[in-house]
């Protein structure tokens, strides 16, 4: 079993909050419906080129878009 | 399925069983008698030009019939086909090394140009197969 990537992301619900479709987000960030479908299952992690476009097709950040768990330990 | 994905599937398909075909065919020739009598060269190219032409043909008419479902995403590759066609090629180039290391000590000891050059070919055939089975576990398992 291949263990899923540590980046989350929250794809999902945005795209829901914008009202769309896989398929329309997809498109518009140049990318298969099946490449979307890996990315917001954590199955695939998403170029920092392509996590951009994402962000940027919600007019969002990086970081509202994709998350990262803390390894080093420190609290910040 | 994506395209580069129906690929991978029509390779993993047709690999093994253009491997037994040729198996097969060089055991008939051989007729009981020793392979090195076999005249294997002409089988091979059968072999390999039989398996590309398969492979061509399953990948086209699967193409027409997934296309017929979802007429966007047909012949539509992107950055995640191009990390696991690159995963893919790493695991291949493992398995082609081996069978050229093979060769070489094949050729050290002076063994029939038979062994030689069907060492090659199962290396090839091998990574082939092995390659596709790594592409179509991360298009279907994933990749991270």
């Amino acid at each position: 079993m291949v263990k899923p990537t540590l980046v989350s992301n929250t794809i999902r619900a945005h795209r829901e909050r914008a009202g769309l479709t896989q398929a329309e987000l997809a498109r518009t960030v140049g990318v298969t419906r099946q490449t979307l479908i890996a990315i917001e299952q954590q199955k695939y992690s998403p170029t920092l080129e392509l996590a951009f476009q994402i962000a940027r097709a919600f007019g969002v950040g990086l970081d509202d878009i994709f998350g990262y768990p803390d390894t080093s330990g420190a609290s910040s | 399925m994506v395209y580069e994905e129906r690929n991978a599937w029509a390779g993993l398909i047709v690999s093994p069983i253009v491997m037994v075909v040729y198996v097969v065919l060089v055991l008939q020739q051989a007729a009981g008698g020793p392979l090195t009598g076999v005249d294997w060269f002409p089988l091979m190219l059968w072999v390999i030009g039989g398996g590309i032409v398969a492979t061509i043909i399953l990948s086209v008419g699967w193409g027409i019939i997934a296309g017929m479902k979802d007429p966007d995403g047909v012949g539509r590759s992107d950055i995640r086909d191009r990390d696991i066609s690159r995963m893919g090629g790493r695991v291949e180039q493992g398995f082609v090394v081996i069978a050229g290391l093979g060769v070489i000590a094949l050729c050290a000891v002076g063994a029939d140009v038979f062994w030689i050059a069907n060492t090659m070919f199962a290396g090839f055939a091998v990574s082939a197969l092995v390659g596709g089975i790594a592409r179509v576990i991360a298009y279907r398992r994933g990749l991270v």
